[in-house]
């Protein structure tokens, strides 16, 4: 077998990806919404939102070195301004029930979808919607983007423990700022946001999360990404190399707050209805274990973690709370036994394969191949596995402890 | 090596387990007609939703089957936990959407009912509130519909009688972000201050356990009467502390509060507590008894219910909402969701808490709530009055 | 006058939350000492010795069940470290707090499921449950203990600091690990004892806590537990004292903040508390001076 060139592989790329999204259409438009299997598409769309945030989260995480736990606080900033944005106008008194329909009188999707409309019939109403959804996101992501560069001021300064516990800070005051009911008005308080436009295909999510990735991903190739990872690896070495250290923190933190917001707004779309209540620590935690599933340092390892993540929690392991599980019933599986088995499983990949699913490896296509020819070298025993671990061992060291 | 293996592994088990739970829904032969229960077990509003889900299942026990269209169905629940969290409720409706209900019934707690509301309508499947009294739910919804009376008509009558009662100044508590009791401080305030009185309103975080502030401010400001319609968990909090700094001031409160929680928190302190509800044990003889029967005869059901057989109107409501699924089915001549759907609106029963007949927005017709005071003695429900709103 | 009765309770409430804070923070701060971790999961600890009570009380009497209780925490305490800390302990330092996170998520969701969900009703101990009057403004007997023991505890852990040779040991492991490993301190039991002790005030904390507040939930140990870290945090890390100050303040400022009907910020406000400290101050108020944070 010979190596594969950097073409082909570009192009097996492209075609997995199309072949991919064309199945995931297909399937949308031939599975019924009562079947089982539609809860593929719920995973999908839930794991590529998840898969973004996890993915921008080891974009400071695993790359930068930073420690932070604020995404959630980020996530619910994109949420709101996609929801409260895109209520329609003859929504808002239902939904600003208690505050007299609010002060944000329009809907953007909804006036690009008139506009449009009116040119293009329903078409246009379609695409002028899509158009504001787009738009709406990418405003969702900047103004997130915006509060980062604000809290990273002060925030960045920090180092590892206090900067997560600060950002965590963060994230529990901008989740009271939402809540209050001065800013009632504008945020409906603590109430729930919902009836604005939403998204129709799994696709949406998918390519959109897709497209954000990728852009992380070049930007992590980029020079900047060598910035980043050389922060990661040593400060002080970077600074001694000309690395700007707190320019370079800050733009990672912007950049990943831009896509949390990004997914914010995504999870606002699928869930059709945000309120501020699940946006605490809670829901970082998870991110986090995603991102510590995946292997931190690893985009490919943060998505498959995502998926696995959502997958079990949401569809896989439900039968351990209902009572029967793989054929097994038994009477101690009652509602949360899914979660502690969850839970166990997560602690068991914290203690004893810490380098999660990828470690901090990518996924290619050599590697891909590689691994099923392996399995052949290793029946003729060739084993000379050592050196290959090694490598990869010291690029995890993430922090090394300065006492 | 090893550790590719041990992935590989994994993504084996882990298909094994889709396969099987995609797969293995073997009928064997007998007609089942599936009813999906979609309620709270765990947060908040747990205790709540446990004993609505009790009633159905009690309601299961008594009338197993069904005659669909000349033939005899099996009814199989098929119950999910929404968690009382919008967030994870929303999932656990396309989970429930997935395992071909034909009619779904719940949620207790309006907030998840909102927010899961989509996703029956979406997939066509008509639901139906038990308990979930927030106009919201059924409004601008055609698949969700509702057997109780709403907040507007709640909140009313509760101010009515804060009113008549004397009360000027009213202290009312609720929730962030819960709309049941958001929407009946909200019915409840409106009312009160038509009426001429006054309103000091608070809200507290999910998960808080330190009630303490919110009485010395209800203390502080004066108030007649301390509004509090918030689940049975925060609810029990309320009272301990209440009692802790002799409070002075009647407690009212909704639907909710007409559970054994509050009765256990309750026994022995020296608070008014007075509730609306749509229940009083003593309604129906016979279904009182066989209720009881059937909750001590099973460890499980006895502590979902908090322990002992006490009767929350809830239960009597999640009894009679099964019934009303089951005409529906009936009536329908069929398991397909869409001819249930259409057919539910005509649909009529009278049941245990009274007659259920659909009007505008698929709301229930009721005018009529049951006053009951906390008797903290013995740590039981008195009747106190039928309450009426034109 | 009247405006002092009136007001009364949100101090008593405040001063009552800050010592239980303060027995929290301890743990807190004991633990960052030494193995500069954030230790996520002791506020669920504190939880867990809440819960245990409640099924502990069910079958045997109050004055057995509180012992057995705290015996309960110190094991569990130390069960953590020894499972889920212990391994990692040449890991770099996000993989402990990774650790501690999970074990938070770990013990939440055990205690989700036991619970099945439900709040738990904390038991009446009888003589701390007993309503009383001071100045005219009823609260339970706990609230106006709680203050005097934890001070009390506090001299004693103090004590034990200053003039034992664990406390020396201690002492010296926080000033500097690798040094004090040389000069043949058993670092391993060292580590064990501040998580003895921080367990055993955690639990007595539970205590006098959930004795206030009856309703044990499994997310009713996280927010006391981020508080009690801020606390830790503002009197300066480390520091015992500080760290009980920190405690007291949070919880009094906390309790203003909702008297003034400002509800929604009394849990944001500890963490602007904690910004502000940190960036003004960053060893905190009793810090010793520069401990790599900054």
């Amino acid at each position: 077998m010979t190596e594969l060139t950097k073409r082909t592989k570009s192009i097996l790329s492209v075609a997995v990806c199309v072949a991919f999204l064309a199945a995931v259409y297909i399937g949308d438009m031939v599975v019924p919404p009562t079947s089982g299997m539609r809860m593929l598409f719920t995973v999908l769309e839930k794991g590529s939102i998840y898969a973004l945030v996890a993915v921008s989260m080891n974009l400071l995480n695993g790359f930068t070195g930073l420690f932070s736990l604020g995404q959630a606080g980020f996530m619910l900033i994109g949420a709101y301004t996609y929801a409260i944005f895109s209520i329609p106008t003859a929504m808002k008194d239902s939904v600003y029930q208690y505050f007299d329909g609010g002060l944000i009188k329009f809907s953007i999707t909804e006036i690009l979808g008139n506009a449009l409309g009116g040119v293009l019939g329903d078409f246009g109403v379609m695409l002028g919607e899509h158009i504001g959804m787009i738009f709406l996101m990418l405003c969702a992501g900047l103004l997130t983007a915006g509060v980062a560069a604000l809290i990273g001021l002060p925030v960045l300064r920090l180092k590892s423990d206090y900067l997560a516990i600060a950002t965590l800070g963060f994230a529990e005051i901008l989740r009271a700022f939402f809540q209050w009911k001065a800013a009632g008005p504008i945020t409906n308080s603590s109430n729930l946001l919902r009836s604005y436009t939403t998204y129709d295909t799994p696709l949406f999510p998918l390519i959109s999360a897709g497209i954000c990735v990728a852009f992380i991903v070049l930007l992590i190739n980029s020079s900047y990404g060598r910035a980043f990872k050389a922060i990661r690896d040593d400060e002080i070495a970077a600074e001694a190399m000309g690395v700007n250290l707190f320019k370079h923190k800050q733009m990672s933190f912007i950049v990943s707050s831009f896509f949390a917001g990004f997914g914010g707004a995504l999870l606002a779309m699928f869930q059709s209805s945000v309120a501020s209540t699940p946006f605490t620590s809670n829901m970082t935690y998870e991110i986090l274990l995603i991102v510590v599933i995946g292997g931190i340092g690893s985009v490919t390892g943060s998505i498959l973690g995502a998926y696995l993540f959502v997958a079990c929690s949401e569809w896989w392991l439900r039968g351990l709370d209902s009572g029967t599980f793989l054929g097994i019933s038994a009477a101690f599986m009652r509602p949360g036994f899914r979660k502690v088995v969850f839970a166990v499983i997560i602690m068991c990949i914290v203690l004893f394969y810490s380098r999660g699913i990828m470690g901090n490896k990518e996924f290619s296509w050599d590697g891909f191949l590689g691994f099923f020819r392996k399995r052949d070298r290793k029946n003729r025993k060739t084993g000379k596995k050592k050196t290959s671990a090694k490598k990869h061992n010291k690029d995890t060291d993430i922090e090394e402890e300065a006492r | 090596m090893k550790k590719k293996l041990a992935l590989l592994l994994v993504l084996v088990m882990l298909f094994t387990v889709f396969a099987a739970g995609c797969g293995g829904n073997d009928d064997g032969g007998e007609k089942v007609v599936k009813i999906g229960v979609f309620e709270p077990a765990t947060g908040d509003n747990g205790a709540g939703g446990k004993q609505e889900t009790l009633g159905i299942q009690y309601a299961n026990s008594v009338q197993p089957t069904v005659e669909i269209g000349g033939e005899t169905y099996t009814v199989k629940l098929e119950i999910v936990d929404n968690e009382s969290s919008p967030e994870k409720g929303i999932s656990a409706a396309q989970n429930l959407v997935t395992s071909g209900v034909s009619m779904i019934l719940g949620t207790y707690g309006s907030g998840v009912a909102i927010a899961a509301g989509q996703t029956f309508a979406d997939a066509g499947i008509a639901a139906m509130g038990i308990t979930c009294t927030n106009p919201q739910v059924t409004l601008g919804n055609d698949y969700y519909f509702r057997m109780c009376f709403l907040d507007p008509f709640q909140g009313t009558v509760l101010a009515n009688r804060a009113w008549e009662t004397g009360a000027r100044k009213a202290y009312c508590l609720n929730k962030m972000g819960d709309d049941y009791s958001a929407g009946l401080v909200n019915y409840f305030s409106k009312a009160f201050e038509e009426l001429g009185g006054k309103v000091v309103k608070e809200e507290f975080e999910q998960g808080n356990a330190d009630f303490a502030a919110n009485i010395a401010t209800a203390k502080k400001n004066g108030c007649d009467v301390f509004f509090s319609p918030v689940s049975t968990e925060a609810a029990a909090l309320i009272i301990d502390q209440a009692d802790a700094q002799k409070l002075g001031m009647p407690i009212l409160a909704a639907d909710t509060w007409d559970s054994n929680v509050i009765l256990g928190a309750a026994k022995g302190t020296d608070l008014e507590i007075y509730v609306t509800t749509f229940y009083q044990e003593g309604g129906d003889a016979a279904f009182d008894e066989g209720v009881k029967a059937w909750i001590e005869g099973d460890s499980t059901n006895l502590a979902n219910n908090g322990g002992n057989s006490e009767i929350a109107a809830v239960t009597a409501m999640g009894y009679d909402a099964y019934f009303v699924a089951l005409e529906a089915l009936k009536a329908a001549g069929s398991t397909d969701p869409a001819k249930v759907h259409e057919v539910l609106p005509s649909v009529t029963y009278d049941g245990v808490c009274g007659k259920v007949v659909f009007g505008e927005n698929g709301d229930a017709v009721r005018d009529m709530a049951v006053v009951k005071k906390c008797n903290t003695a013995e740590g039981k429900w008195e009747f106190e009055s039928n309450q009426y709103v034109k | 006058m009247n405006f002092f009765v009136d007001n009364l309770p949100y101090i008593l409430a405040g001063i009552s939350v800050g010592g239980q804070y303060a027995l929290i923070a301890i743990g807190y701060t004991m633990v960052y000492g030494i193995l500069r971790l954030i230790n996520f999961a002791h506020g669920d600890m504190f939880m867990v010795a809440g819960l245990v009570m409640v099924y502990l009380a069910a079958s045997m009497p109050i004055y057995i069940a509180i012992p057995v209780v705290i015996i309960f925490t110190v094991v569990l305490g130390c069960t953590i470290e020894v499972v889920a800390y212990r391994p990692l302990r040449s890991a770099p330092r996000m993989s402990i707090m990774i650790s501690a996170i999970g074990v938070s998520y770990l013990l939440q969701n055990t205690a989700l499921y036991v619970t099945g969900g439900l709040t738990q009703t904390y038991p009446e101990i009888p003589w701390l449950a007993k309503t009383v009057t001071v100045f005219g403004a009823h609260t339970k007997m706990v609230t106006l203990i709680t203050p005097f023991l934890t001070i009390a505890l506090v001299i004693a852990l103090v004590m034990l600091i200053k003039y034992t040779k664990i406390g020396m040991a201690m002492r010296a492991v926080s000033r500097d690990f690798e040094t004090s490993q040389l000069m043949g301190i058993d670092i391993n039991r060292v580590i064990t004892v501040t998580f003895i002790i921080g367990s055993l005030l955690a639990a007595i904390g539970s205590v006098l806590y959930f004795s206030n507040y009856t309703g044990v939930m499994p997310t009713s140990g996280s927010m006391p537990g981020l508080k009690a870290f801020v606390a830790a945090v503002f009197g300066g890390i480390g520091s015992i004292p500080g760290a009980v100050i920190g405690a007291f303040i949070i919880g009094i400022c906390e309790n203003i903040i909702k008297g003034m009907e400002l509800t929604v910020f009394s849990n944001a406000f500890t963490f602007v508390l904690l910004i502000i400290i940190l960036m003004v101050k960053p060893t905190g108020l009793f810090g010793e001076k520069n401990i790599d944070k900054v």
